[in-house]
Formats: structure tokens, C-alpha cells, sequence
């Protein structure tokens, strides 16, 4: 065989630099924030955040141009790494997604007086990994943009270093991750074997509607191991811990930049190298989705913490976006599915931003995670207490702010399927959106019905790059709930090049 | 082709990985077990590559060799953390959170 390759003639591939110019900014911006935290004076590290966020606005730039230019999908190196719409959708969510987190975590990581320019490296690396993900088309590729992601979101959940709890967090997060990413690998070493390629397209076209054990089993594996990086349940037992015990920011990262990534590699998978391998895969995302939104609804019910309950609103969250994908091999239900997980994910990572946006603002004032820390907040801060009535009412689905309309779109997807397997998981669904009522509403009698903690009702002082990111998010949960069709487009199937053998 | 031969060593080491990283309890052993599944995932590749006689398979198993490389420098330097601030990388004494 080596023969045979050495003697095949080489050309150069075709590297399109307009396209790939966001993930070439990231790592001009990377390279730039080691090298400033390397030089600069430890009095002169607040540069580094102005450069962290022009770098994630300046690598925006160019999906702007790209998306409004004409010329449709840009694929390059053998159709492995394509910009098509829905790539170009999801960069500019990890993007935007990590220009709020770098404005909600400005503050905090100042005032921590600890390692200013790592964490900003880390976190731009990490984001770098999330954008090529959006692109990858091949499993290589999407292995090595999911440890990219992951590797430095392992770093930033122990940044504490000498906190035992951030220590826990991180171990906890890596141990699993390492141990899914490896489930997977293994799973993609059988697709490969079966189909003789990694690219996605070919493992389309060669795995066919045919099922074999052999098929079946590298599904699984595959599908197992990004269930657990989207905390769904029972591969969910890192998620609660690690948001705990990571620093708040990092906490918001990881439940919307970090899952939206993995979702974004599912869903990749399972519409272009696995959609005929349906019947394999439905059950398996039927039955992730109800226990992810049962158990992680159950749990949120019963937590004094703020973290800690938003942690299992986002794996109840998570069960949400699985469930258009129970019923996503359906003829004609495909589009619906595609949709409704891509509109999720816009909308659920406006609002989740938003409200971590908030408890960094009010822990900043209160120095307590608790629930009960957030009584009399109407009072003493009605505009950050009317913002949080916003959010919680937009992650349990009321109408018209953001998060309804992605719900609507999920059981949409779910009613369109008419099975009776699919009306079994939207009552499953709808019950599960009522439970939600009750801690997201246990938040809001705090705030609006009982009186401040030891009667301390000076006002919270909200850092700017706080109320910038407050705005972002706000506006956007607003706007998107009562506009939904701003954005129901970019989950158009035919935005998603290959996918269904197409 | 040997081909069923390798399969068969690459589904034991995998087991055997899976098995060390839910019994063990010391952190680094868990990590050894990790590398364990991660070969048996490059036995496959490898094998596979052989077979179809396509070039990917040993490319991804490069791939693997590093990212893996990378993953145990982190993973170390985080059981390192865990015993300067616990004096002990025991797993299951892991519980600072619960509920």
C-alpha cells in the first residue's frame, strides 16, 4: 500500500481562505493573548480582555460576508470541511455565545486575582474548536474538533487550583469526557471499518438502509458517546458536579457554548453518515430524551442552589432538543427535526446566557449561591429581577419569549411524525414542561414574594460589560419569542450539505 | 487477512479498559484504562486500514496518538492538583458536591 501511495501523484488541496478567515482570526487572536500575557506587566492584563472579545467580533466579520455572499456551499479538502448554511449558523452562535461569556466573566476573572490570560486563552481555544466543529464533516475531523473543544473546557472547570470543589469539578468533567470520547472513537473505528472511509458522506452512501449487528453497534457507541457530552441522562452524572464546582462562568460556557457543540456533532452524524440507520438510533434518542427530561426535571425540583438547579434545567433542557431526533428518520419528518434542534439551540443559549448573566450579578452583592439569597431582589433591584422573570418564564416555555417557540417547534416535529411512539414522548414532553413550572417559579416567588435575607437591601451594583451581555441576551429572548421566523430558516435541511445522501 | 484476529484483541482491550475505568478507584489506574480503550480503537483503525487498503484509518490512528498524548498531560497535571490540595487521588473520596 505505501507503494501505491508514494507512487500517486500530490497536488496542493484548494484552501478557501474566505472561508475558513473566522477560525484563522481565533487562532491570530489565540497566538496574539499568549504572547501579550507573556510580555505585559501583570498591572497591564486587562488589555488582554478588550483583545479576547475583538478577536471573537473580528472572527464574526467574516461568517457575516461569507453568509451574504452567493456563492452557496464552500466545501474544501475532498468535501471533509464544509461552509454551508448550517455551519455558518452555528459559528455565529459559538461566536456570539462567547462574546456574552467574555463580557459576563470580565468582572469576575479581574477580581479573582488569578491566572487572567490563560483563562482567556482557554477559553478562545476552546471556541476555536467549537467553530471548526460546525464545519467538520469527517470523522477525524470532528474527533479532533471535539478534543479541541473539550481538552482547555477540562482546564477552565479546575481554574480554581487550589479550590478543592473546582479541583472535583474538573476531574469529574475530564474523566468522563476522556472516557465518552474514547466509547466514540471506538464506535468510529467500526464505522470506518465498515464503510473503508471517515468521511461523512461516504459512510452515508455505504452504510446504506441496510442493518447489521456490526452497523448497529457502531451506531450506538457513536450515539453513547455524545450523550454524554450533551449531559444526557444516564450519562449525565458529571454535569451537576462539574457545574457546581466550576467557576460561574465557565459554568455558563459549558451548559450552552459546550452543548451546543455537542448537539451540533450529533446531529452532523446522525443526518449525514447515519441517517439509515434509523431504526437503531430513534429508540436509542426516545429513550434519552424522556429520561434526560424526567430525571433532570426531578432533580432540579429538589435543589437549594441556584447552580446546581440551573444545571439540572439544562439537562432537562438537553432532553428537549433530543426529541425531535426520536422521530428524526420519519420521511418527511427529517426537516421538522433538523429544524426544531437548531432553533432550540439558538434560542436556549440566549436565555441560559442570560440568566448566568444575572447570578454573577447578584452573587456579586449577595457572595451566596443559594436560592433563598434571591429574596426581596424585586425591591431592592427590580430592573435585574424583572430580567430574571424574562428568563425563567422564556426556559419554561411561555409564551411569547424565546424558549417557547422552540419547544413549539419540537413537539411540532413530534405531532408531524404521528406515531404513536411520537405522541408517547410529546405527553412525556408535555408533562415534563409543567414539572418545569415548579422550580423555575419556586425562583420567582423568592424574588417577588419574600423578604431580602438580614433585611440588606443595598442596591446590586451591575458591572457594564454585565449589562451589555444583560441587553444581548434580553433583547434576544424577547425579539426571537414574539419573531421566531428571524431564525426558524436556519435550520433549513437543505442548509446542511450531504445530509440524507442529498 | 488476520483481519477477525485483531478485531477479536481490539474488542478485549476495549472491554478490559471499560471494565478498569468503572471498577478502579485510584485516578491514574482509571487513566491507564482510558489508554487501554484508546489502543484498542487504533488495533481497529490499523487493521481495518490494512484491509480496505485506504490510508485514513492510519492517519486517524495518528490523530488518536496525539490527541490521546495530550489528553493524559492534562489528566495528570489534574490528579497532581488533586493530591497537593487532598494528599490522595482515591476517586470515590471525590465528593465535596452532592444531591
Amino acid at each position: 500500500m505505501l507503494n501505491a501511495l508514494l507512487a500517486a501523484g500530490w497536488s496542493a488541496p484548494v484552501v478557501d481562505y474566505h472561508a475558513i478567515a473566522p477560525e484563522m482570526v481565533l487562532a491570530g487572536g489565540l497566538v496574539l493573548l499568549l504572547l501579550l500575557d507573556l510580555f505585559l506587566s501583570d498591572a497591564k492584563k486587562w488589555v488582554l480582555t478588550p483583545v479576547a472579545s475583538f478577536t471573537l467580533l473580528g472572527a464574526f466579520i467574516p461568517v457575516l460576508t461569507v453568509a451574504l455572499g452567493t456563492e452557496g456551499a464552500r466545501s474544501m479538502f475532498d468535501g471533509r470541511y464544509v461552509v454551508d448554511d448550517f455551519s455558518l449558523v452555528l459559528k455565529a452562535l459559538f461566536l456570539l455565545a462567547g462574546y456574552v461569556v467574555v463580557l459576563i466573566s470580565a468582572d469576575h476573572i479581574r477580581e479573582g486575582n488569578y491566572y487572567e490570560g490563560e483563562y482567556w486563552f482557554l477559553l478562545l481555544t476552546s471556541i476555536l474548536g467549537m467553530v471548526m466543529m460546525a464545519s467538520s464533516r469527517d470523522l477525524v475531523s470532528i474527533f479532533v474538533a471535539l478534543e479541541f473543544l473539550s481538552i482547555p473546557a477540562y482546564m477552565m472547570a479546575a481554574w480554581r487550583k487550589r479550590d478543592p470543589k473546582s479541583n472535583e469539578a474538573g476531574i469529574k468533567y475530564y474523566l468522563l469526557g476522556v472516557f465518552a470520547s474514547a466509547v466514540m472513537l471506538y464506535g468510529m473505528s467500526l464505522l470506518y471499518g465498515i464503510s473503508g472511509s471517515t468521511k461523512l458522506t461516504d459512510i452515508g452512501t455505504a452504510l446504506g438502509e441496510n442493518l447489521t449487528s456490526i452497523r448497529a453497534l457502531a451506531v450506538l457507541f457513536v450515539v453513547v458517546g455524545f450523550a454524554f457530552k450533551v449531559s444526557a441522562v444516564p450519562f449525565h452524572t458529571w454535569a451537576p458536579d462539574t457545574y457546581e464546582g466550576a467557576p460561574t462562568p465557565v459554568t455558563a460556557f459549558l451548559s450552552v457554548a459546550s452543548k451546543a457543540a455537542g448537539f451540533v456533532a450529533l446531529v452532523t452524524v446522525v443526518f449525514v453518515a447515519v441517517p439509515g440507520s434509523h431504526e437503531v438510533w430513534q429508540p436509542v434518542f426516545w429513550i434519552l430524551s424522556a429520561l434526560t427530561m424526567t430525571v433532570g426535571n426531578v432533580m432540579a425540583l429538589r435543589q437549594t442552589n441556584i447552580v446546581r438547579m440551573l444545571a439540572y434545567s439544562s439537562v432537562a433542557q438537553g432532553g428537549f432538543i433530543l426529541m425531535p431526533l426520536a422521530v428524526a428518520g420519519i420521511e418527511g419528518v427529517q426537516q421538522a427535526a433538523l429544524r426544531s434542534v437548531v432553533t432550540y439551540l439558538l434560542l436556549y443559549a440566549a436565555t441560559n446566557l442570560g440568566v448566568f448573566g444575572i447570578v454573577i450579578a447578584v452573587a456579586r452583592k449577595t457572595r451566596s449561591g443559594e436560592i433563598s439569597s434571591y429574596g426581596g431582589l424585586f425591591g431592592y433591584a427590580p430592573g435585574l429581577a424583572a430580567l430574571m422573570t424574562i428568563f425563567m418564564a422564556s426556559l419554561a416555555g411561555i409564551p411569547p419569549l424565546g424558549g417557547w417557540f422552540g419547544k413549539f417547534t419540537a413537539f411540532q416535529a413530534l405531532i408531524s411524525a404521528g406515531t404513536n411512539w411520537s405522541y408517547a414522548l410529546a405527553v412525556v414532553g408535555a408533562v415534563n414542561s409543567v414539572v418545569a413550572f415548579g422550580y423555575y417559579g419556586n425562583v420567582l416567588r423568592e424574588m417577588w414574594m419574600k423578604p431580602a435575607p438580614h433585611g440588606d437591601t443595598s442596591p446590586v451594583k451591575v458591572p457594564s460589560a454585565i449589562g451589555v451581555a444583560l441587553a444581548i441576551t434580553g433583547g434576544s429572548t424577547l425579539v426571537l419569542g414574539v419573531l421566531p421566523g428571524l431564525v426558524i430558516h436556519f435550520g433549513d435541511l437543505a442548509g446542511l450539505t450531504g445530509a440524507l445522501g442529498g | 487477512m488476520l483481519l477477525n484476529q485483531f478485531l477479536v484483541l481490539g474488542a478485549v482491550l476495549f472491554s478490559i479498559g471499560v471494565y478498569g475505568v468503572i471498577a478502579r478507584r485510584n485516578a491514574v489506574l482509571v487513566l491507564m484504562s482510558i489508554e487501554l480503550i484508546l489502543n484498542s480503537v487504533n488495533i481497529n483503525l490499523l487493521a481495518f486500514s490494512l484491509r480496505s487498503g485506504t490510508p485514513d484509518g492510519h492517519t486517524f490512528a495518528l490523530y488518536v496518538i496525539a490527541v490521546a498524548a495530550a489528553e493524559v498531560g492534562v489528566g495528570l497535571a489534574m490528579v497532581l492538583l488533586m493530591y497537593r490540595n487532598r494528599r490522595s487521588i482515591a476517586l470515590d473520596e471525590l465528593a465535596e458536591m452532592k444531591g
